[in-house]
């Protein structure tokens, strides 16, 4: 199956807020996931008889169980605040892909089966029964959001459409129509302990070769250990930096970091993976068991800290979420979590950012670095969405976006912010977030990547910017793949520990 | 004397609306207050402490915050109709309460003109909802006659607050029975008959509708939560404390 083939939308000055086209995007489908996916996950693979009596249990059993959802689904005025907020909408101008209109393809069917006035009055308040057209809609539509949460800054009561769209997929799931790229990265982490599926001698060679690679590189043997029990700090990163382009330069930055700092760390093979698609579907046990993978590796290690790599999503998780899911944290005073924490040492932050750690050494003077190194750069960062609008890095509210541009600027010379309105708490997702990171969307995801191609093309022409760090693996791998689309060359893209690894001076700080 | 059919059709009529609304609202915040949140979710840069979050909250209702980073259109629409219905609601206390509390005496001639800021506020919601294709888009009929309702009671009032002046006293008179269980005499021009009816049916529906947003915004969890998952252990939630303290 090819994906269809389509127009790249045009780069203008500014971000326009397009005039609606109805039904433009009602043609992209991601591939549904196969009988075995479905099986390992425990959802039927396709539709049951009795699927409206499914869905709407499940509708209401949600309900039942998050106050978002229900507190969302009732308090929306249709304002239309948010309409034009969504980079989906920006870049394809299918109205279904207004956050609002998003929400209302569920918040027809609650009105119908769980309103007062929806079951009274139904078309006067825009009610409708569910219909498998309607379960379709749900599957494009919830499939063209990456629940990035811009849409819940702007709305005047917080409504975040991600928590809809997670629940819309949870629903889908259980009625057989579940997603095969998201569903199939779920199986590979449960089974094996990485999305990518890369078993624990691979990772070992990879790491190796790493090894000899930098050692030829520089001189200096630094060292990328592997399941290595009493180790200070357990890193926890995004598969994909074990060896995909650019992600692999920054895993090779964060090596570096500890070598020069004389930290000692090592990496899991059983949490090979800091990426966590369980937040994606809306399934809490799902997302609970790929987060204890950590816990139970950093038990069997006795690691004293844990820190997470660059990955937007999984630092949503680790920050928000594994302190709840698994005691990974403070606070705890349940038997579950005091066991565990414990074991970490109260002197960091738990679970600690890479930037966070880095940052500190820099600015501690424990590392040197020199950003002269990087002058063939001119900088700008760009927000990856979780990290700015569901995580905090530091102790402050915000230093999620000073601490990493604070430690891009100690590694670079020249850096520049793009425009207001496209960085910080507005900041435009990539484009391939919230599991729509694959090929048979790669339309969806070119023309979500439009608003931050505007705002990059504006700060390429003002100030000849050649490089856009990131600390997400979602995002370096949509960026390379659709940035060429828009003209960028892919080298443009890569991590802030990328640019950490040019700087850094190895040998040891006197 | 005996009341006339109108004054007992208008006064069941408000009983049966109080105790709808009362008893709808109740319902509502006790099941969203019930229904758990088991998970952090602030929609960050969030504050890190409870005063923190009592402040960003006092912003939202105040002043719109989000919405004024989102549409200055909308927010200045929307600003001046709720800020103008605020005073008039509170201008109105004054048929509830005797002797009149002294602040609602103070802000009495602006109450009469907040009408203004209420009804211009309202069409140019309106005026929204029908020329931004958006926004056309999203709108439902229920939308529409919301602000209609709203509308009309708005004007409905301005019309015997300017024009058509009804006998204040014998209302007030009214209302205060209705609070004290002794229904009097309901002055009977057709405009009052109109405003109280719209305004009866509202009261009606709020618990049923999008008004729901009002008590709803409080309950928002990426506005009222503490921004704190690394310090404080979220686990409160009922069917997910089960699940997070196994192995
Ligand atoms: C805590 C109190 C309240 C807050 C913070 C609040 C806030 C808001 C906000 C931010 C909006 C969106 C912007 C707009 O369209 O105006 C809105 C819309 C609306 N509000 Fe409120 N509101 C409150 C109470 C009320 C009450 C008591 C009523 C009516 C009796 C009301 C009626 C409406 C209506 C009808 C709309 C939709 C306007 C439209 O169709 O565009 N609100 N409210
Ligand atoms: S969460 Fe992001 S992608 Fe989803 S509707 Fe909101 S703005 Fe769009
Ligand atoms: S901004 Fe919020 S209330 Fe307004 S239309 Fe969007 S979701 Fe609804």
């Amino acid at each position: 199956m090819a994906a269809p083939v389509f127009d790249v939308p045009e780069i203008k000055n500014e971000i326009e807020i397009p005039k609606l086209r109805e039904g433009v995007m009602a043609h992209a489908k991601t591939f549904p996931a196969t009988k075995p996916v479905q099986d390992f996950m425990g959802y039927p693979h396709e539709l049951p008889e009795d699927w409206k009596e499914r869905a709407i249990d499940k509708m209401g059993d949600l309900l039942g169980k998050y106050r978002s959802l229900k507190v969302f689904l009732d308090a929306c005025v249709h304002c239309g605040a948010c309409t034009d907020k969504c980079h989906y909408y920006l870049g394809t101008s299918d109205p279904k892909n207004m956050p609002v209109a998003r929400q209302d393809l569920m918040r027809q069917v609650y009105r119908r089966y769980f309103t007062t006035a929806g079951k009274l009055f139904p078309k006067l308040v825009g009610a409708k029964d569910l219909t498998q057209d309607i379960l379709g809609d749900w599957y494009n539509y919830y499939h063209q959001c990456s629940e990035c949460r811009r849409c819940s800054v702007y709305c005047p009561y917080g409504i975040d459409t991600a928590e809809i769209t997670m629940a819309g997929r949870e629903i889908l799931n259980h009625v057989g129509m579940g997603q095969k790229y998201s569903n199939e990265i779920l199986g590979k982490v449960q089974k094996i302990g990485n999305n990518l599926g890369l078993p624990g001698p691979a990772l070992e060679d990879t790491l190796e070769g790493l090894e000899e690679d930098i050692e030829a590189d520089t001189g200096v043997a630094v060292k990328m250990p592997l399941d290595v029990k009493g180790a200070e700090v357990l890193l926890i990163t995004p598969s994909a930096d074990f060896f995909s382009e650019p992600h692999v330069e920054s895993l090779i930055g964060y090596a570096k970091v500890f070598h020069a700092a004389g930290i000692s760390w090592t990496l899991s093979t059983h949490a090979s993976e800091a990426g966590n698609f369980g937040l994606f579907n809306g399934n809490y046990e799902t997302m609970r068991k790929v987060a204890m993978r950590i816990r139970d590796s950093a038990i069997e290690l006795g690691v004293k800290r844990i820190v997470v790599g660059e990955c937007g999503h999984a630092w949503r998780v680790a920050y928000s979420f594994w302190n709840t899911l698994t005691g990974i944290g403070y606070g705890g005073d349940d038997p579950f979590s005091i066991e565990f924490q414990k074991q970490l040492d109260p002197n960091y932050p738990q679970p600690q950012h890479i930037c966070e750690l880095t940052n500190d050494l820099i600015k501690s003077g424990k590392i040197k670095v020199d950003p002269s190194l990087n002058d063939d750069l001119v900088v700008t960062y760009h927000d990856s969405c979780n990290v700015a609008r569901a995580s905090r890095m530091g102790t402050e509210p915000g230093g999620q976006f000073t601490i990493p541009r604070e430690l891009i600027k100690s590694v670079v010379n020249n850096f520049h912010d793009m425009a207001d309105g496209t960085i910080g708490e507005a900041t435009f997702c990539c484009g391939g977030g919230g599991g729509i990171l694959t090929d048979d969307l790669l339309e969806v995801r070119v023309k979500g990547a439009l608003p931050r191609a505007t705002a990059l093309n504006n700060v390429v022409k003002e100030h000849k910017v050649n490089f856009m760090a990131m600390i997400c693996a979602i995002c370096k791998a949509q960026f390379t793949k659709v940035l060429p689309k828009y003209g960028f060359d892919m080298s443009m893209v890569g991590g802030v520990h990328q640019l950490v690894s040019k700087a850094i001076k190895l040998d040891k700080a006197e | 004397m005996g009341l006339s059919t109108v004054t007992m059709i208008y006064a069941g009529m408000f009983y049966i609306a109080a105790l709808v609304m009362a008893i709808g609202l109740v319902y509502k915040i006790v099941d969203y207050s019930r229904t758990p949140v088991p998970l952090k979710i602030p929609t960050t840069p969030a504050p890190t402490t409870r005063s923190g979050v009592i402040f960003r909250m006092a912003k939202e209702v105040v002043v719109f915050e989000s919405l004024f980073k989102a549409n200055k259109w909308i927010w200045i629409f929307g600003w001046l109709f709720h800020f103008g219905l605020l005073l008039v609601l509170l201008r109105h206390l004054r048929y509830f309460t005797e002797p009149v509390w002294f602040w609602v005496d103070i802000i009495q001639p602006f109450g009469k003109y907040a009408s203004f800021m209420m009804v211009i506020g309202m069409l140019g919601l309106l005026a929204r909802r029908f020329l931004v294709d958006r926004v056309r888009y999203i709108s439902t009929p229920s939308d529409y006659l919301m602000l209609v309702l709203l509308i009309a009671i708005g004007v409905t009032g301005m019309l015997m607050t300017f024009v058509v002046h009804t006998d204040i006293v014998a209302l007030k008179m009214f209302f205060l029975g209705l609070m004290y269980f002794d229904v009097q005499p309901l002055p009977q021009d057709l405009t009052l008959l109109i405003h109280l009816a719209m305004v009866a049916f509202l009261m009606l529906i709020f618990p049923i509708s999008k008004l729901l947003h009002a008590p709803g915004l409080f309950f928002s969890p990426t506005r009222n939560q503490v921004d704190n998952p690394r310090e404080k252990r979220h686990a409160q939630a009922g069917w997910a404390k089960q699940v997070n303290q196994t192995k």
